[in-house]
């Protein structure tokens, strides 16, 4: 579903992807952790396509579309989503125009015509129920006011009702409380299909223990420097990131 | 003394005014005013940039050409499409080139409402009561030139208790293949209880230059209630220059919706409202959209002059390009003026990296039992909020529309008419300029 191959983002001639390599299978949920600035955030902003990175050497597709050809708003028309770890604040833009807005303009980018009232507040309703949002948030304007937890839980829902075929899951569960991250994780759980991927971006391995991965990749200084099963966030909570560091900046010295 | 010799305009007034070309008022009392006023103008001369009032507004390049002074061709036909507001019904008075069309309007025929060219009434004592009573008491050299020589404009009046049943559109026109100087007055009475909506739309026909000079004065008896709309959507060739007195009585309410769009050239809105005993109330909304070298300025006085009243002001300026706006807002709470509540807020959106915004929020409180706020702010577009709505797979231009809604929305949702506030919404999308 995506395939990575040597992915080099840079911000302000600052390289901080270098050489990124990663393949997403339908079905599948990805883990991704890793110290603190070793590009999480800035491969999911790449993906997603955050003007202020100069994306180098490349490529990145979905289903065989070149991701980094297209707008931010063909790529979540193609099927990529995700789930910020700082959901802006839109005063004046109420939730569920702005989702109506969306839903159609993905609708019409396929050949659809738009949804029928009915059925999108039917959608609405179903999805609400899904991951457990209050109907009073979604008519309110978009994340104005809300905690940081409604914000995330809003960003399940919107992922509910847009349906994407890869959703990316940015730091969704800091934050969290346990009852909101149980909440989130169900919703996603809910959301799993034959059809679908995730990958999930965050620093412990507490998320883990609700979504469990089929994959853990641990990114270090921009490369995924190791991949394993969910066993290796256990590795990982326990003896932290030292070790790696050592054994991959060892390695890095050696090979210069 | 006049400060400016040279402009050409100016030198053209006085010779009309001499000629005594509009001595045909038969009323010896307008006569009279006309003539006091023509004197503060010549005395005066057009304002300049050294007024702390036309500091941002220089009026030097626009009235330094020459004009025709006079175009009332009867019968021209025009084009009002463009004032269409779906689904509005309202009674149309139209204005082209600032005089009264009958054949473009609709006859109001609801008991109590009087509604004459302001040029032909001989005897009316309202009119004579309230004619020139105001405006001209304010130092706006462009009042006396309107009070000497307008050349027409509408005598509205509504009487005691009427609620009238449709909202009356008033469309001026500007068609002119030459440039052209229209002054137009305008007279509004509402008596004791009376109801009223007044919906001005601004449109042009033709590609000659306009310039309009609009004086407009408005009386609020005890308990009337005004909505009053100005729709800007004049050409590029046109010019205006505005002045909206309003008188209010007790229990009087009036709200203004002040609504600029790209097109005219320049613009120039004062409105004043004057609040003349206890319990009244006003609200003052804007929304001005600037686009390319637009000029526009809105210059408001909120004058509490009892106790018990209360006002509200938000003003929103979102300027596009190489435009600019000017928002100077002045609230007076005078001596008397004790318990008054006033409000005041004024937000900008720089859109256009070379666009510029003069605000001026001014307070001067005389009382001391009094609840004042105002507040002013500045921004540009928020480029995290348009990222995250097209990550959602909103296309770039719909969500700039989001966008700008959303920041318009605080001033749009205080709209008394939905399909007025679908048409400003509507006009604000259209006006937006996506490269």
């Amino acid at each position: 579903m995506l395939s990575i191959k040597n992915l080099q983002a840079s911000v302000d001639d600052k390289q901080i992807l270098k050489g990124l390599n990663l393949e997403v299978k339908a079905g599948e949920v990805h883990a991704i952790m890793g110290p603190n600035g070793s590009g999480k955030s800035t491969l999911a902003s790449v993906l997603a396509g955050r003007e202020a990175f100069e994306v180098t050497c490349r490529e990145a597709t979905l289903d065989g579309k070149d991701l980094l050809e297209l707008s931010p708003e063909d790529r979540a028309r193609e099927g990529l989503f995700l789930a910020f770890q700082y959901p802006v604040e839109i005063p004046g833009v109420s939730n569920i125009n702005f989702l109506k807005t969306a839903v159609n303009e993905i609708r019409a980018y396929k050949g659809l015509a738009p949804m029928e009232a009915k059925e999108f507040l039917k959608r609405v309703k179903e999805k609400q129920k899904l991951v457990e949002f209050d109907a009073k948030l979604a008519n309110r304007s978009l994340n104005e006011g809300f905690s940081g937890g409604e914000k995330k839980r809003n960003e399940i829902f919107q992922l509910a009702m847009l349906e994407p075929k890869l959703a990316i899951l940015d730091e969704t569960d800091s934050g969290l409380d346990i009852d909101a991250l149980r909440i989130v994780a169900n919703g996603v759980n809910h959301l799993r299909s034959e059809n679908n991927a995730f990958i999930l971006i965050t620093h412990y391995q507490r998320l883990l223990e609700y979504i469990v991965p089929d994959y853990v990749h641990v990114l270090y200084n921009g490369r995924i420097v190791k991949s394993g099963t969910k066993e290796l966030a256990l590795e990982l909570e326990e003896k932290g990131y030292d070790w790696l560091k050592e054994s991959v900046d060892t390695e890095e010295s050696a090979a210069l | 003394m006049i400060t400016q010799v040279s402009t050409s305009l100016y030198h053209q007034l006085l010779a009309v005014f001499e000629e005594g070309l509009t001595s045909k008022g038969h009323l010896e009392q307008v006569v009279t005013l006309r003539k006091e006023a023509f004197a503060r103008f010549k005395e005066s001369g057009f304002p300049t940039t050294k007024m702390e009032d036309w500091k941002y507004t220089n009026l030097l390049p626009i009235v330094s050409q020459q004009y025709l002074l006079h175009d009332n061709i009867p019968g021209k036909s025009v084009d009002l499409k463009k004032a269409f507001i779906p689904g509005l019904d309202a009674y149309q008075l139209v204005l082209v080139n600032g005089h009264y069309r009958a054949d473009l309007s609709d006859s109001i025929t609801e008991d109590g409402v009087f509604i004459s060219p302001i040029e032909d009434i001989v005897d009316n004592a309202s009119f004579l009561k309230h004619f020139a009573q105001y405006a001209d008491k304010t130092d706006n050299p462009l009042v006396a030139l309107n009070t000497a020589l307008f050349g027409g404009g509408l005598f509205i009046h509504i009487g005691k208790h009427v609620t009238l049943e449709k909202s009356i559109q008033l469309i001026h026109v500007t068609s002119t293949s030459e440039a052209l100087f229209n002054q137009t007055r305008n007279l509004v009475v509402l008596e004791r209880n009376a109801e009223a909506e007044l919906i001005e739309s601004f449109i042009t026909n033709d590609d000659g230059t306009g310039l309009n000079n609009i004086v407009s004065e408005i009386v609020l008896e005890e308990n009337a209630r005004l909505q009053h709309y100005y729709l800007q959507i004049a050409n590029e060739q046109s010019r205006y220059l505005n002045h909206t007195e309003i008188q209010q009585a007790r229990h009087s309410l009036y709200n203004n919706y002040n609504c600029s769009f790209p097109g005219a050239q320049f613009i120039r809105n004062n409105i004043n409202v004057r609040q003349n005993d206890s319990a009244v109330e006003s609200h003052l909304y804007g929304i001005t959209l600037t686009a390319k070298d637009q000029f526009v300025d809105n210059h408001t006085i909120m004058d509490h002059r009892m106790p018990n009243c209360e006002s509200y002001e938000w003003y929103k300026n979102i300027t596009q390009n190489t435009s600019t706006a000017v928002f100077n807002g002045k609230i007076f709470v005078r001596e008397d003026a004790q318990k008054t509540n006033a409000f005041q807020q004024n937000n900008n959106m720089l859109i256009g990296e070379k666009s510029v915004v003069y605000t001026k929020p001014q307070l001067e409180i005389f009382a001391d039992d009094v609840k004042c706020s105002h507040g002013c702010t500045m921004g540009q577009f928020d480029d995290d909020a348009l990222f995250y709505l097209r990550a959602r797979g909103v296309g770039e231009i719909s969500a700039r529309v989001l966008l700008i809604h959303a920041f318009a929305f605080d001033v749009t949702e205080k709209f008394s008419n939905i399909k007025v506030k679908a048409y400003v919404d509507r006009l604000i999308e259209q006006g937006l300029v996506i490269d």
